[in-house]
């Protein structure tokens, strides 16, 4: 059980690297949903299946021989309209339903768009290997280290640090962050709701595009459930880190993405293969003993307002 | 006056699936597995009610209880002599019993009851988003441990040898059995009670209300009865633990949902009318004749369609096809009758 320290400190800095990439992904998922919870009280199910189009859109791509950058826009186009096509046919119906409803009703669009692919492609899965060279080593002091641990990290970083800004220091990020306090005091205030909702959605669709380019060079086959089991933990982690602010569940997705690549990693088979337990049975664990969130200050807001 | 219309709330379910058992006596063999499936579903979908209708938390975890109920029924029914070749890693005590079948679903809803009453102690002081993230971890965690621990079961290899005793009958006494029990519940003092805090939990509360008690006995109570409906599964074809996880999460949900998720009239319509029309997607997969053409449908439009009823349902009417009522006969309609026959 116990993880010797000499391939803690120093042989596994892959593990340690690769978790780092894993959190980072994770990381811009937890946003993506934090996002469009922020404004519309909405907890996005369907997530992932945003990411499974991109990841289907890149192998399209890479299978009839496009350039990189065309896969990529391509991959980017249709996150982005279908994330908007969800807002307009499945979420604004929903405004106003009760969140339990509304998580039903984004779980059913899950299975569906599940299905859709399933039915389009089949279950044997698309190989989208055009960003495959990333999983070459680099060799930085000695220890070798996948490119993709390295760049998932720094896009992750790059990404947040650009929401960061958005939401600090323009106008409609002012707007957003006043409409995820209190939505109906922000209109009062002439925030227009569509406008921030939208952007929302358009950034969340953005990032899930991002996710689904980093996923698909760690997992290069794509099938109907690409992302299902990632998007199941992120938004466990966005539970944990508290859903109230945006800040407690980035940190969240984070936490449970590092988590799961390190103990993944440096657990043994016959342990890891109990992995998903362990996780689970640990977030369930901090939900009992702080409800409102690992992260968050000041008791069970989130509780009652859910 | 009253009377006549309570009466119909236990009488128009229990009369939908005589119908449904009386139509599985009329087709083919084949169809009559679709008629049995329904039957199982009704009792799963029932067990679902009992707890999310009543309480208005949403749970994912139920599957996991009759998963349970299906690996213990399963695991307790196949002969002694079999078991060392299906499952060579059993404990010891599982590996020399094997019980009846009427026994096996029992022990098949006590076991649920007892998992969701361990789960439910912690769980039920949840509610909201994280409720439903934390039943999702128990569907995850339960699936992981059914999966590789091979002590208690056969582990990823499908349950082979277990005797296939759900036919019709005992499928449809099942379900009236399920309905009886959640008529009796949601009738008695503790089912009044947590509809009492699903309509308003702070009012509930002030009058001396426990919220986490009422929840925790529906929790069980359903935890029972979706351990019967996973007994009844295991006997009925030969199931791994693939098959009950999120799939029938999701179709016993929208089940649920399409049916009206705060009636018991809702849950039964729903179970019966979604699997009829899984039943029929399920052969047109296969190809069927309708109308002298052939309905070739590839394999997976099930999903589809029942996830696009599913979200067409909570789009265009939230509480579902029965607006979540109990049945009953229009007003006038009652009034008149029993002016008829009122001596």
């Amino acid at each position: 059980m116990s993880i010797p320290l000499a391939t803690f400190l120093g042989a596994d800095w892959q593990t340690l690297a690769d978790a780092f990439g894993l959190g980072g992904i994770y990381a811009l998922m937890a946003v993506g949903i934090g996002l469009v919870f922020g404004v519309l009280r909405l907890v996005n199910f369907a997530y992932g299946q945003l990411v499974m189009a991109g990841a289907y859109s890149l192998a399209f791509a890479y299978e009839r021989g496009w350039p990189l950058w065309s896969g990529i826009v391509l991959c980017f186009a249709v996150v982005v309209l279908l994330s908007v096509a969800m807002d307009w046919v499945v979420f604004r119906p929903l405004r106003g339903q009760s969140p339990a409803v509304m998580l039903v009703a984004t779980f059913a669009v899950a299975f569906l768009l599940q299905s859709i692919a399933l039915l389009w492609f089949g279950s044997l899965g698309k190989i989208a290997a055009s960003l495959a060279q990333l999983n070459q080593p680099w060799t930085i002091g000695g220890v070798d280290i996948r490119k993709i641990s390295v760049v998932s990290s720094a896009v992750a970083a790059g990404c947040l640090l650009l929401l960061v800004l958005l939401l600090g220091r323009t106008n409609i990020g002012l707007h957003m962050r006043a409409a995820a306090l209190d939505f109906r005091t922000a209109r009062l205030l002439g925030v227009r709701a569509n406008r921030v909702i939208g952007s929302a959605v358009l950034i969340s669709g953005l990032l899930a595009a991002t996710v689904a380019v980093m996923m698909t060079v760690q997992t290069p086959l794509v099938t109907p459930d690409f992302a299902f089991k990632d998007t199941v933990l992120v938004l466990a982690g966005v539970v944990l880190g508290g859903m109230n602010r945006l800040v407690s569940a980035t940190l969240g997705g984070f936490v449970i993405g590092f988590a799961w690549g390190f103990l993944g990693g440096a657990l043994p088979t016959d342990q890891s293969q109990y992995l998903p337990s362990f996780i689970f049975a640990a977030v369930i664990l901090v939900l009992l003993i702080r409800p409102g969130g690992l992260f968050t200050r000041g008791g069970n807001q989130a509780l009652e307002r859910v | 006056m009253r009377q006549a219309r309570s009466g119909l709330e236990l009488v128009g379910p229990i009369v939908l699936i005589a119908v449904v058992g009386l139509v599985g006596t009329l087709v083919s063999l084949s169809t009559e597995t679709y008629v049995i499936t329904t039957l199982v579903n009704v009792v799963i979908v029932v067990a679902l009610y009992i707890f999310i209708g009543n309480s208005g938390v949403l749970s994912f975890g139920h599957i996991s209880f009759a998963a349970v109920g299906a690996w213990a029924a399963g695991v307790l029914s196949i002969a002694v002599a079999e078991k060392p070749a299906v499952m060579p890693h059993l404990f010891g005590f599982l590996r020399d019993t094997t019980v009846g079948n009427i026994p096996s679903l029992a022990i098949a809803a006590g076991i649920g009851a007892a998992y969701a009453l361990i789960v439910g102690l912690p769980l039920m002081r949840l509610s909201g988003l994280a409720a439903g993230i934390a039943t999702f971890g128990v569907l995850e965690i339960t699936h992981n441990v059914l999966r590789y621990w091979e002590k208690i079961g056969p582990g990823v290899t499908t349950f082979s040898s277990v005797p296939e005793t759900t036919g019709l009958l005992q499928a449809s006494v099942a379900a009236g059995i399920a309905i009886v029990v959640a008529f009796v519940y949601q009738r008695s003092r503790y089912g009044r009670m947590l509809r009492a805090t699903r309509e308003d939990a702070a009012a509930a509360r002030a009058v001396g209300i426990s919220v986490y008690r009422q929840r925790l006995i529906a929790f069980a109570l359903s935890g029972a009865v979706a351990g019967l409906g996973g007994g009844l599964y295991v006997h009925l074809l030969p199931i791994n633990t693939e098959l009950l996880y999120l799939d029938l999460t999701f179709t016993t949900l929208a089940m649920l949902v399409i049916g009206g998720a705060t009636s018991l009239w809702g849950a039964v319509v729903g179970a019966v009318a979604v699997s009829a029309v899984q039943s029929f997607l399920a052969e047109a997969e296969n190809g069927v004749d309708v109308f002298g053409r052939t309905l070739d449908l590839p394999s997976g439009t099930r999903i589809v369609v029942v996830g696009a009823l599913m979200a067409l349902v909570l789009i265009l009417r939230p509480q579902g096809l029965t607006g979540g009522r109990e049945l009953s006969l229009p007003r006038t309609s009652v009034r008149r009758l029993l002016t008829k026959f009122a001596p």
